[in-house]
């Protein structure tokens, strides 16, 4: 290497500049009383309209007006929790026999069809795909108390589930009298091991599953549950129906007889009631409800302890205009000449602006969403809802996460701003891609399904993902759309398509700051 | 008043943007509607959007924030170049001056509106009835000889016409691009996402009651007339409500303020 090649080293002063040049951006920014005061007016709506939000259901969530005119209902009972602290659903229609110790519970099921409905427009009598009918070993009567159970469902074949959230598959198909499933449920201490079989003689295994705390007596026997029907508009509850035969427990005390009973029937003010009769050992239940974890729907008591960070849109609108001025205006006073005749070096004065964007932006939206979030969860609870329980970690990530995410979109606005000079052209488009993806799969629900899940994958709206806080189950039907908080895609990667976005058009801006005249 | 209504068809005229904007309008208006009756096809009868006219005429969610940048433009650019000056010293009287600015923008949204509405309408048209909307499914061809499909499409043109007003009267009483922009997408997008989160039906109801978009909106409906929560004329005076009242506060401002 000779020394014509070489790179001269740069003067200790320019390399001490970039810190000046942070300063010098940050007292543009904070000289600005506009600019300051639009951040804290971003703060100020993301926590207030939350607030509002969350303070503004009038009435008790669980009254319901009856076609007459009457109010039923009322307060809302509290949701049970399962055994891992999660708010679960937990009623179905139960025919049991106490079990004191170990044993073998086995039945066939020859039929399970869907009976009634209620509450649903245009109401259907279909089958639910997560209707259950089966066999199961509980700890107690008590709603959200441990257990394992082996079921036929209306369409995903024959499931081993234990404590709400597990499921493993076991034969695939529906049942009929032609093609009845038998299933088998061995307890042995807390170890609970589920069989399947289509002839009572030939078993495979499904699945062990080891229940902690399982107390030496317990209940065993058969049930049916029918989950609510949910579609995007309408919840509604719903009633199966489930034959048994050749029901047998092993390890019951001689001469027990069966007990029919609806577990937490009333709890949730469910219409339908369940029942069974018995004739020349052949069972018929009905049953409504589910045994399953709860989730987020228009129906439910239940709400995310995070539902005040709805606010976060108008903070964020906020955010993006005061992101794209922060250079427009340069360019509209010429301010930008001056910028760049005190340092040259273009990608550092674009660097400097999005670094004070960004901790400005962060700082307004970590002041808006931290108050939203505690205040709003506290709000509804005053309201009488049921917070899901989430881990602290999970609240810090959404408030942290909602705070990165208007950071993101301030630089991505100022990013459009270099690229077009002028104001208009930059919070528009903001808007168009952060906000109305959104909007078009949330509010509105104008699109549903795959068309809805692709616009949340690669529009920077992804980025709300992070305030997800509630896991979305495949054995629970539900509308898992972003108006109750379920998003395509996790919470991190969600950001991390908002941040590709501002890096791609940082990188154009960057580029064009340095080809074109100021 | 012809003359100033001259000077602004000549200043919006000339302006290389408008052409683009107005453009854009249609294509965007178009361009979402068609994709938005392409994506719901009405294979199960519980995947049956149940009113095809609003479905065909979806485009204008956002098309309108085109139509919006139009109108803000159209003053925030005069302030940014130092234009108004020159403006206002031709035309001294400055209500006459935002009179013809409205007309002549309204005009031009009424225009490329229609062109919007009616291109949506005949893009749903011919993609709905692949999409499984046939008459036998109890969809019948859109039709403007119906009259709640000519009432939505030409709604619809009025909406537009009237977004146009309320960005003019916002962008008049702030005189900066963005924050005029923010502020009109922020009244039209967020009261349905506030609706959100509060499930008190009665808040629901006030809410969609009170916003300028989704009150505005139900001009687009052609079904379940009476479960809306405000009927589509009413909705479309709400609408107007709020653009008179920006106009009336941007013309205030523009009377007693230095430009």
């Amino acid at each position: 290497m000779t020394a014509a090649t070489m790179t001269p080293r740069r003067p200790a002063a320019e390399r001490a500049g970039f810190g000046h040049l942070l300063y010098a951006e940050w007292t543009k920014f904070v000289t600005v009383r506009g600019w300051v005061i639009a951040m804290v007016v971003s703060a100020l709506l993301t926590a207030g309209i939350g607030i509002w939000a969350t303070s503004g259901y009038h009435g008790l969530p669980c009254g319901k007006v009856l076609p007459d005119g009457r109010m039923v209902g009322g307060a809302c009972p509290a949701p049970p929790l399962g055994p891992g602290g999660e708010m679960v659903t937990d009623s179905f229609y139960l025919v049991r026999q106490p079990l004191p110790g170990n044993g073998t519970v086995t039945a066939r099921v020859t039929a399970l069809t869907g009976s009634a409905t209620s509450g649903i427009a245009g109401g259907t009598s279909e089958l639910q795909p997560w209707a259950k009918a089966g066999i199961i070993i509980k700890a107690s009567l008590r709603q959200g108390s441990t257990y394992a159970a082996m079921m036929v469902t209306g369409g995903h074949g024959v499931r081993m589930q234990d404590d709400y959230t597990q499921d493993i598959g076991g034969l695939t198909g529906g049942v009929s009298a032609a093609s009845p499933r038998w299933l088998r449920l061995v307890r042995s201490r807390d170890m609970l091991t589920g069989y399947d079989s289509v002839d009572g003689t030939h078993w495979t295994l499904v699945g062990t599953t080891r229940l902690s705390g399982l107390a030496t007596g317990v209940q065993a026997g058969i049930f049916v549950a029918s989950p609510d029907s949910v579609t995007d508009e309408n919840v509604g509850a719903t009633l199966a129906s489930g034959t048994f035969d050749h029901v047998t427990v092993a390890g019951a005390r001689p001469g027990s007889r069966w007990v029919g009973q609806d577990v937490g029937s009333g709890a949730t003010g469910n219409p339908l009631s369940g029942g069974y009769r018995q004739s020349a050992g052949v069972f018929t239940l009905q049953g409504s409800g589910d045994i399953a974890p709860a989730v987020r729907n228009s129906a439910g008591s239940g709400r995310p302890a995070d539902e005040g960070i709805i606010g976060a849109f108008a903070g964020l609108i906020a955010a993006l205009v005061v992101g794209t001025m922060f250079i427009t205006a340069e360019y509209r006073r010429g301010l930008i000449r001056t910028t760049l005749a005190a340092t040259p070096r273009r990608g550092q004065v674009l660097a400097a602006k999005a670094i004070v964007t960004a901790a400005v932006a962060f700082a307004a939206g970590l002041a808006g969403s931290a108050a939203a979030v505690l205040l709003g969860e506290r709000m509804l609870r005053g309201s009488g809802y049921y917070i899901f329980p989430v881990g602290g970690l999970t609240q810090v990530r959404v408030i942290v996460g909602t705070a990165a995410l208007l950071a993101v979109a301030a630089v991505l606005a100022l990013a459009l701003g270099v690229i077009w000079r002028h104001g208009a052209g930059p919070v528009t488009a903001t808007i168009a891609l952060i906000v109305v993806p959104f909007f078009f799969t949330g509010p509105m629900t104008i699109l549903q399904g795959p068309a809805a899940d692709w616009l949340l994958r690669v529009t920077p709206a992804a980025a709300f993902a992070v305030q997800q806080v509630l896991p979305a189950y495949p054995q629970v039907a539900n509308a898992y759309i972003p108006q109750y908080g379920y998003y395509p895609l996790p919470p991190w990667a969600g950001l991390a398509v908002l941040c590709a976005w501002a890096a791609a058009a940082l990188g154009l801006a960057a580029f064009l700051l340095r080809r074109r005249d100021a | 008043m012809t003359s100033a209504l001259s000077a602004e068809w000549t200043k919006i005229r000339t302006l290389p943007g408008t052409g683009w904007l107005l453009l854009g309008v249609v294509l965007v208006t178009v361009t979402v509607s068609a994709g938005a009756s392409r994506a719901l096809s009405c294979t199960s009868s519980s995947a049956c959007h149940p009113d095809i006219t609003q479905l065909s005429l979806t485009g204008t969610d956002v098309g309108q924030a085109v139509v919006a940048v139009l109108a803000v433009v159209a003053v925030t650019g005069e302030y940014a170049t130092g234009m108004i000056r020159t403006t206002l010293a031709a035309v001294p009287r400055r209500t006459v001056m935002l009179t013809a600015k409205a007309i002549v923008i309204t005009t031009l949204a009424l225009a490329a509106g229609a062109v919007a509405a009616f291109g949506s309408l005949l893009a749903g048209r011919l993609i709905l009835p692949a999409q499984g909307y046939t008459p036998a499914h109890g969809y019948p061809d859109l039709s403007l000889a119906d009259p709640a499909v000519l009432r939505a499409t030409a709604g619809t043109v009025l909406y537009l016409g009237l977004i146009a007003l309320l960005s003019l009267g916002i962008a008049t009483a702030v005189r900066d691009a963005a924050v005029a922009i923010g502020i009109v997408l922020g009244l039209l997008y967020l009261f349905p996402v506030l609706g959100l989160a509060v499930t008190s039906p009665d808040w629901h109801r006030h809410l969609q009651q009170i916003a300028p978009m989704t009150a505005g909106l139900e001009i687009q409906d052609s079904t379940g007339l009476s479960t809306l929560p405000i009927s589509p004329w009413a909705g479309l005076g709400v609408l107007a409500a709020w653009a008179a009242a920006a106009l009336l506060a941007g013309g205030l401002l523009l009377r007693f303020r230095d430009a």
